[in-house]
């Protein structure tokens, strides 16, 4: 069944992956040539691989095994407002990172609301602060990607499955044992390793919430090494070892998860007979209402301190806020040109072409940043490109998250069309157009939608080449805050967070307006 | 024809004088802010020099001297406007910087004898506190007391490198005990100042690693009083902020008319509210109120630029263990 389709080729998703790898291993090489004699890899920065490595594998476990329970509820409830919670979810993933840490700290901080809770109940206070907090923090931001994720795997069963399910009397278990656990198979080694690529790359969360040096991340090391020492070498070879920690848990994930799909369908709505019992019900919805407290507690304390701050904002914020959209909107063109190639040649037999996806998120965007000006600093103005490169780079770390959730529908759409497509003699533009984008308009709406948010919050590499009037608005946020003016700040993050919520509602909603006929 | 050569020849002509040259700063991120000195300086500077004065924020001050070393001799900067003390010896032997030709007679109280860097403001690290608070008067009674504190990072933050500086200038070898008498007060360390100080905003902590300069931004900026800075019998490290012209510069008598503009008095006044520091040169108008109220330390502490550099791997080696435990 998982031939070789003879609609595919592969050479259109060779070039997006070459563009990738050039990109990410391009600045690599180009910080390391630049490198002067330093020196190599120190106890302290085996000690920051050690604790990062283990943060990660710690974070991702808690993500997935609470996103479990939370997809299963929802992909088997309906209720009103499950829409919007389902969009809502996923808010924390694209905040920027300082304001969802404040959020955080507004609610299990030391003055934060859980604590005047306990306090008010003669209870004794809950310290964040430590490898617990770190988790924490990271659970905060990749359970509503892990949600989304898993959730994806559950719409791509079949309706008929359930049907079938539900005529054979199929118990909880039986559905667990047939359906669900295959399923999951599939889709949780590969969501797996996208959180914890994102969670090996951390940075100023872990060292908050971390409570001190105990919390140095590789990223870090890569800063110190960079700003303190100016030892390019060492930079460079910290960022490799993330990457190969990186392409080793995208190895084991690929080696792991099931490629079989459950088939083609009518493209039915999907039903579910299953779940009524007393015991399903109070565990769905113990899992959503918990989920929901978790995620919307901090995100609710963002927007009331933001609506303080919107008055305080001054116009540039404004100015800023309209790059920011048009560098979002150029990063999520340039996703879909990337993503969509590399999705299809994935389906088929060049499954690899998805680590070279999660590159991406492996590389230091301080090294892509430097390799970047390097490149681009002897042949032109970098300040006159600046705008193009931060699409360009926040495309490509976009991308993971773009083909994790493009490439199983595709590979569904690859096993299922494949042979009445190629009796059929479609190929190329008329196979993507007629057979491909119809059936992915939901994961593509997704992937187009996390793009454009992630662009919109992402500091990236703009702070290596922005000139004084041509900021953007995470960068525009923290200038705010450099000077004192906290609170036009947080009306800037509360103004950020809207854009993303909306970047990313508009597009996900794009993709499912018809996902019910 | 001719008439053809004339015309090209006047075009080329006007074009050269319309080009106004232009003078281009490599500054930190916060100076070129709206609310930072920057565009007050770029308006004053622009009505004396007949040019254009371009600033070009490139992060802080490490960031400026990395970006800096990147472009290496090619680069387009005139000046570098926002190293510290901490990072001229570093930016001294890149080779990259040239002597300048100011003399003036500063105002902060040591004396200041340098060919390349020219200082344009500065000021004390201190514990920012609530005024109410009765903070302890040293490193050590801190260490004692159950405060809690936020701190930067000396790897990622200027401030969090001066108080790395400012406790091993108060302690020498001591200093690694004091960090451990201090680990249980930190509540965490930061990436940068930003997130420290929104933090202690917020009421993460007691107090907060910043200037004494900053309670003048509460007071004067939002009229509220309610801020402090601890004052430590050890004396208070200084952090002095430099400019420097960059060798390979185009523009040199420009370069050499705005570091001597930087040490007038209309540059100096305007650092007070909007830079949060001490001008270097006490402006002829004095303060501006509200910093007659801030705290003026006993005794002013500064590693000279020459040793910072052997020190400051030790001093991190030191806080590294002593906050690891």
């Amino acid at each position: 069944m998982a031939g070789r389709p003879v609609t595919i080729k592969a050479w259109p998703g060779a070039m997006a992956a070459t563009v990738v790898a050039v990109i990410v291993l391009g600045t690599l090489l180009a910080v390391a040539l630049r490198a002067e004699q330093g020196r190599g890899l120190s106890p302290s920065d085996w000690a920051a691989i050690r604790f990062t490595v283990w943060q990660a594998i710690l974070s991702t476990l808690f993500s997935v095994a609470l996103a479990i329970p939370v997809a299963r509820a929802l992909a088997r409830r309906h209720f009103f407002g499950r829409r919007i919670l389902v969009a809502l979810l996923g808010a924390p993933f694209i905040l920027p990172v300082v304001v969802a840490v404040l959020g955080l700290l507004a609610v299990f901080g030391r003055k934060g609301v859980l604590n005047g809770g306990l306090a008010w109940l003669g209870l004794p206070e809950v310290q964040i602060y430590g490898l617990h907090g770190v988790v924490l923090a990271h659970v905060f931001f990749n359970l509503p990607l892990a949600t989304r994720l898993i959730l994806q795997g559950w719409q791509t069963v079949p309706s008929e499955r359930f049907r079938l399910a539900a005529q054979l009397g199929f118990g909880p278990r039986d559905i667990w044992r047939i359906i669900e656990r295959p399923m999951l198979a599939r889709a949780v080694p590969l969501a797996s390793a996208v959180i914890f690529a994102i969670c090996l790359s951390s940075f100023a969360v872990a060292l908050t919430l971390g409570g001190g040096p105990k919390a140095t991340t590789v990223e870090l090391a890569i800063y110190q090494a960079f700003r303190f020492d100016f030892d390019l070498g060492r930079a460079a070879l910290l960022s490799c070892v993330q990457m190969v920690l990186v392409g080793s848990a995208a190895f084991v994930a690929l080696r792991v998860s099931t490629k079989e799909g459950f088939g083609r369908g009518l493209d039915r709505p999907i039903a579910r007979w299953d779940g009524a019992g007393l015991a399903s019900i109070s565990l769905d919805s113990v899992s959503i209402v918990m989920a929901s407290l978790f995620l919307l507690g901090p995100l609710s304390m963002v927007v009331w301190d933001g609506l303080a701050g919107v008055l305080a904002m001054p116009s540039q914020v404004w100015a800023a806020a309209g790059i920011s959209i048009l560098v979002s909107l150029g990063s999520t063109v340039l996703l879909i040109l990337l993503a969509v190639p590399i999705a299809v040649a994935a389906a088929g037999r060049h499954q690899w072409f998805e680590v070279v996806g999660l590159l991406g998120i492996a590389a230091s965007p301080l090294v892509i940043g430097t390799g970047l000006f390097l490149i681009i600093y002897p042949i032109a103005d970098p300040f006159a490109l600046a705008f193009p490169v931060t699409a360009l780079v926040n495309a490509v770390m976009a991308l993971p998250f773009g083909l994790r959730v493009l490439v199983g529908p595709v590979r569904d759409v690859v096993q299922s069309y494949g042979p009445l497509s190629a009796s059929l003699g479609l190929t190329g533009w008329s196979w993507l157009r007629v057979v491909l984008v119809p059936r992915i308009r939901g994961p593509l709406g997704f992937a187009a939608g996390l793009t454009a948010a992630l662009s919109m919050g992402d500091l990236g590499v703009i702070a290596l080449f922005a000139d004084p009037e041509h900021a953007t608005l995470p960068l525009q946020m923290y200038r705010l805050m450099g000077s004192y003016q906290m609170q036009a700040a947080s009306g800037a993050g509360l103004l950020l967070l809207v854009l993303s919520f909306g970047a990313f509602w508009i597009c996900d909603k794009g993709g499912r307006s018809d996902a019910h006929t | 024809m001719k008439y053809l050569t004339i015309a090209a020849g006047l075009f080329a002509a006007t074009a050269a004088v319309a080009e106004t040259p232009v003078l281009t700063v490599y500054t930190y991120d916060s100076f070129v802010s709206d609310w930072g000195p920057g565009p007050k300086v770029k308006a004053a500077f622009e009505e004396t020099c007949d040019c254009e004065l371009k600033f070009v924020g490139a992060g802080d001050g490490a960031a400026l001297l990395a970006r800096i070393k990147l472009e290496g001799a090619r680069s387009d900067a005139d000046i570098v406007l926002g190293l510290d003390t901490n990072l001229t010896e570093a930016a001294r032997q890149t080779g990259l910087f040239a002597d300048h030709t100011v003399s003036a007679e500063y105002g902060f109280p040591i004396g200041w004898n340098d060919a390349q860097f020219v200082p344009y403001d500065w000021g004390f690290f201190a514990f920012v506190k609530n005024v109410d608070l009765s903070a302890p008067t040293n490193f050590k009674a801190l260490g004692d007391s159950d405060l809690k504190i936020v701190i930067q990072d000396p790897r990622s933050s200027t401030p969090g490198l001066g108080l790395l500086m400012w406790v091993k200038a108060a302690y020498g070898d001591e200093a690694k005990s004091v960090w451990e008498g201090l680990s249980d007060n930190i509540v965490t360390v930061t990436k940068g100042w930003s997130e420290a100080y929104g933090m202690f905003l917020e009421g993460e902590a007691d107090m907060v690693l910043s200037y004494t300069t900053s309670p003048a931004y509460h007071l004067i900026a939002e009229s509220d009083a309610s801020k402090d800075a601890a004052k430590f019998e050890e004396g208070h490290y200084m952090q002095i902020e430099v400019a420097g012209k960059l060798a390979n510069t185009d523009q040199d008598a420009l370069a050499d008319q705005f570091l001597n503009f930087m040490v007038s008095d209309a540059f100096q006044s305007i650092i007070p509210t909007t830079n949060w520091m001490y001008p270097a040169i006490k402006p002829a108008t004095g303060w501006p109120n509200g910093f007659e109220t801030l705290v003026i330390p006993d005794k002013a502490l500064l590693i000279s630029a020459d040793k910072v550099g052997g020190l400051r791997d030790e001093a991190l080696a030191e806080w590294l263990d002593a906050l690891s435990q």
